[in-house]
């Protein structure tokens, strides 16, 4: 088949990333062409302000160079303006660096032509000395007057206004800045943190004129612009003028042949225009009537365009919220959502302007809209993720203010931090990662994801707990180019598109039964995927389809496939049950027989109450196990995303405190829950009483005996990031918490992403989604509570049964060592 | 002199699984055989901090160690970046179903 050709016209941000996109899931399909009117290769355009700042090189923000274009065998013409669309015949007509016009048939067509600065109506707007702030030529000629002259005028207190007001002053011009409002950034900033912001811009030396209408620019006898003239009869010398009052898409060509556009050229959820063929990504469309103005939403419609192009035809782009962060070194300034202060919104304040920190949040209905942080933005991130997420604060709502290092007492997420760590500082213990590096790769790679972040550093891609301070890191390094995923839609992993909740619904909407067979439907990338998702879709095929789907043991992490824990020097741990934490001097003979057999190292008593024998050699697991057996002993599953343990106090059937039978209930619960697989793995605990000494507040689900039935806690969790259980509900008697407790659970197990603990996914879907689904609706718990007895029933021990299996299979083959 | 040593059978080998080879003189080899029925053959030694690799995911041609994860490219022995690395490959050949190791 003749290969399909895509010509791209605009060779900026988004389109070229649509392209790395394109290239990456679909490699051969096209053969690309592109257009770019400026004479170099795609920058970062962000760092236009760096540079003009004197804090970086125009080398340092290349993003793609030569070399990438033609490792990606795309055919690039710089310097050249497509100038008509002959959408008839599928060709377009460009005016080459050399002033020839060059032809060029398509079959799709992608436009990527960005915006054009507005230039208001002002004689004298056309001087030499007047320009605009977009490209790397004006900030060329921003560096050079500098140089040259000393009053600047930047027109319009934006974002964009001030970076360039900034990088003049810093490059010694004497620089004021004029806006037709009150305040400064009213766009994104209420007043008093407009307010706010002047003053510190003020302090370092630039000045402001407000409510000021420009009448117009004088030329002086150079014949270059000599001073800006304002309608109250005032005026100000001016060597340079320069014009950000907003921009424009650049939509002159698409119009011109007749594509719908209005304020901006018009496109669909797959970022398709009115004509299916042409495609418009970036700032140049308008989509659902919006045109964007930072890169992080830019991206995404990359993204889905990319896909659409491949013809995966799944991705859909629909709309993004977004935040703004000022890049003026020393000043933080943090906006996000809508904080107009509407109809039914109500606000919460903090306004000390003593430490020069004011924070406005905007709520409606529980939920935050909208955000304005000065002074102090370090939980900037963590709001505009409560805001995307749309979460219910009610139960935060007290503290939230304050930010998220107010709330909880060991907060390793480390929001607070980023900013003031030296280079030197760890970031991610488990893979050895300091800040300097992540900042420097970065920089010099261009990263702009977490995802990222993590395939180039390493950093934060074990355990996790660092993720929010990387997080941080990329805010603070890139800005407001940081867009944080919002957490139900995150991609699995690379080798996919969909997140966990759309492979969950896949797989039940159309009965996957194998990882396999979800791969084959939802399009992997990869052949066989990663060790991220395979183990993912293993556990979501075999929750979803108890006794039909079709587990895979090549798809687990091997600790679950040799169940034993694997330790640092290849050997292994063995940790049998012990049921409730009570055990029998039968069974601690056997133990003890087995450590003496089988040489092990190590015999240590668990933070779980049970017994670990560690530093077993794999070939020796199978002997080892089948002596357990015979002393009636099983698997305790330390190692598995499942149950792990039920830590039970001694209770009423000891204690003098004890109100309830906590061995005895400990003992049924672990029962009932023998080989549960789970998202993660689930801790329970069961006390007598209050006094609560097996530690029930911290585990997945916590039962502390009550003289009048039982008090249930869900989401506890005593690992990583201490987070206490919160209160469920009451019940009566055994029974109850075995049908409260069980429901809970398989909900869980029905919803929660892989890797996700009880807390994480308490946190995700709110308790009040909880309570209507387990305490409100009865049926449904019961339901529920069915649902996880028949999906654990005639579960058998994987010990027994890799034992048992005498005919040589795999799960014995897997221990045996070939000898050559 | 290295010569063409039969090991097991294909079949002994699970799809994206992995059999550990001991030899005198190498040690511990770990034999892999992936979707497309592809067979590598590298020291079941990870470069990182000496993990056994043979007990790692499989997919395409890469292992993922079991210990700290990283990606090793099984026909070279090449470690994925951003890190850095490699494990010695040995040569295996498929003939009749059956594996043979060249050591
Ligand atoms: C053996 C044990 C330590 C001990 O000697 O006491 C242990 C050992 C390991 N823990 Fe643990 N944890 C042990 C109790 C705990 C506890 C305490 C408890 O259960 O009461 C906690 C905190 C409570 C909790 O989980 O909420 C705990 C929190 C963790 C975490 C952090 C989990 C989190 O969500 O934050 C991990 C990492 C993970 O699972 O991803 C972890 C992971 C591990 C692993 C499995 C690491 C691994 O993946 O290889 C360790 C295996 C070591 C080895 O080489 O065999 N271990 N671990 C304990 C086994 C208990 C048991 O009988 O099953
Ligand atoms: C100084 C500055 C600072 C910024 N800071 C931030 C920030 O902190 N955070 C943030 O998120 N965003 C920021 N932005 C905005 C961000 O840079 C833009 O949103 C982004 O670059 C837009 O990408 P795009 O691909 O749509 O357009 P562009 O990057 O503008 O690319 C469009 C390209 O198409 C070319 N073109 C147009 N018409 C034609 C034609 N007919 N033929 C051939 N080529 C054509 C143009 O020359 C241009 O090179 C900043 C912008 C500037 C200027
Ligand atoms: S046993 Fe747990 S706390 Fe101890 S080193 Fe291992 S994972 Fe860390
Ligand atoms: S030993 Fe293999 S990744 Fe650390």
């Amino acid at each position: 088949m003749r290969k399909q050709k895509l010509v791209m016209v605009g060779n900026g941000m988004a389109g070229v990333r649509t392209l790395e996109e394109l290239r990456k899931i679909a490699p051969d399909m096209y053969d690309i062409t592109v257009f770019g009117a400026e004479p170099h290769p795609n920058y970062n355009r962000i760092l236009l302000s760096p540079v003009l700042a004197g804090e970086m090189t125009i080398q340092d923000i290349i993003l793609n160079d030569l070399q990438w274009y033609a490792d990606n065998d795309i055919t690039l013409h710089l310097g050249a303006r497509v100038t008509e669309i002959d959408r008839r015949n599928r060709s377009i007509v460009a005016t080459g660096k050399d002033g020839q016009p060059i032809t060029v048939d398509y079959d799709r067509l992608l436009l990527a032509t960005g915006s054009t600065p507005f230039m208001p109506p002002i004689p004298g707007k056309d001087l030499p000395g007047v320009i605009s702030y977009r490209d790397i030529k004006d900030t060329d000629e921003m560096i050079d007057a500098a140089a040259k002259y000393q009053h600047a005028v930047v027109v319009g207190a934006g974002l964009l206004g001030l970076e360039a007001a900034n990088g003049l002053a810093l490059r010694g011009m004497d620089v004021t800045v004029v806006h037709l409002s009150d305040w400064i950034m009213e766009r994104q900033l209420d007043r008093t943190a407009g307010k706010m912001l002047q003053a510190a811009l003020e302090a370092k030396g630039m000045k402001f004129k407000l409510n000021a209408q420009t009448a117009e620019l004088v030329q002086g006898e150079s014949g270059r612009v000599c001073a800006i003239k304002f309608k109250d009869g005032s005026s100000l010398p001016a060597d340079l003028v320069c014009i950000a009052a907003g921009i424009r898409p650049n939509v002159e060509l698409a119009e011109k042949a007749g594509i719908h556009c209005n304020r901006g050229i018009v496109v669909n959820d797959t970022l398709q225009t009115y004509d299916p063929r042409i495609y418009a990504v970036g700032e140049c469309a308008n989509h659902r009537g919006t045109a964007y103005g930072l890169v992080a939403p830019l991206f995404e419609q990359a993204k889905v365009a990319a896909n659409h192009l491949a013809m995966y035809g799944i991705g859909r782009y629909q709309g993004s919220v977004t935040s703004t962060k000022l890049k003026v070194t020393g000043i933080d300034v943090f906006s996000a959502g809508d904080f107009s202060g509407a109809e039914g919104t109500e606000d919460i304040v903090l306004h000390d302007p003593g430490m020069g920190i004011y924070k406005r949040l905007v709520l409606k209905d529980d939920k935050l809209v909208g955000a304005v942080l000065y002074g102090d933005t370090k939980d900037g991130a963590w709001y505009f993720q409560l805001l995307k997420d749309e979460q219910d604060i009610h139960d935060i709502r007290d503290n939230l203010v304050f930010g998220n290092s107010h709330l909880g007492d060991v907060g390793h997420k480390g929001n607070s931090l980023a900013a003031s760590m030296p280079d030197t500082a760890e970031v991610c213990g488990c893979n050895g990662v300091c800040k300097g590096t992540i900042v420097k790769a970065i920089k010099e790679q261009g990263l702009f994801t977490l995802e990222d972040v993590r395939k180039h550093t390493k950093a934060s891609s074990s355990c996790g707990s660092c993720t929010g301070l990387v997080e941080q890191i990329l805010a603070s390094t890139i800005g407001g180019a940081y867009q944080p995923a919002d957490s139900n839609n995150k991609a699995v992993c690379g080798c996919t598109d969909h997140s966990h909740g759309e492979v969950r619904k896949a797989i039940r909407d159309n009965k996957l039964l194998s990882v396999a067979d979800t791969q084959k439907f939802l399009a992997w990338k990869t052949p066989n995927g990663c060790a991220t998702c395979r183990p993912a879709l293993n556990y979501y095929c075999l929750s979803t389809w108890p006794h039909e789907a079709i587990d895979d043991p090549q798809s687990r992490f091997i600790n679950e496939r040799a169940h034993a824990n694997i330790q640092k020097d290849g050997t292994y741990s063995v940790v049998p049950r012990m049921w409730g934490g009570l055990t029998t001097p039968d069974e601690l003979r056997a133990i003890a027989d087995a450590a003496e057999k089988y040489k092990v190292p190590t015999v240590k008593v668990t933070g779980g109450q049970r017994i670990d024998l560690l530093g077993v050699k794999k070939e020796d697991l199978p002997a080892m196990w089948e002596d357990f057996a015979k002393a009636g002993m099983c698997s305790g599953h330390a190692y598995g995303k499942s149950l792990r343990t039920v830590k039970t106090c001694v209770g009423a059937e000891h204690c003098r405190f004890g109100t309830q039978r906590s061995m005895d209930l400990g003992v049924k619960l672990e029962k009932m829950l023998f080989g549960m697989w789970s998202p993660h793995k689930v801790k329970l605990a069961v006390s007598g009483c209050p006094r609560n000494c097996a530690e029930s507040g911290i585990k997945d689900v916590g039962v502390i005996g009550v003289d009048s039935g039982y008090e249930l806690y869900i989401g506890g969790n005593g690992g990583i990031k201490t987070e206490v259980a919160q209160f469920f509900c009451k019940v009566k008697d055994d029974a109850e918490v075995m049908e409260y407790g069980g429901a809970f659970i398989q909900l869980y197990r029905e919803e929660g992403f892989y890797l996700e603990r009880t807390c994480h996914y308490l946190e995700r879907v709110g308790m009040e989604h909880i309570k209507k689904r387990v305490l409100e609706d009865e049926a449904n718990r019961k339901a529920l509570y069915e649902k996880l007895l028949f999906a654990l029933q005639n579960y058998k021990d994987p010990w027994a049964e890799i034992f048992e299996d005498k005919s040589g299979g795999i799960h014995r083959r897997q221990f045996e060592i070939i000898k050559v | 002199m290295s010569e063409w040593k039969r090991i097991c059978a294909i079949s002994d080998v699970p799809v994206l699984g992995s059999r550990v080879v001991h030899s005198e003189d190498e040690g511990r080899i770990a034999l892999f055989r992936n979707s497309a029925d592809q067979v590598f053959a590298v020291r079941d030694r990870c470069p990182h901090k000496g993990g056994p690799l043979s007990q790692g995911l499989v997919h395409g041609t890469t292992v993922t160690c079991p210990l700290h994860s990283w990606k090793i490219q099984l026909d070279d022995g090449q470690v994925v970046p951003p890190d850095v690395g490699c494990v010695k490959p040995f040569p295996v050949k498929v003939e009749n179903g059956e594996v043979f190791l060249s050591l």
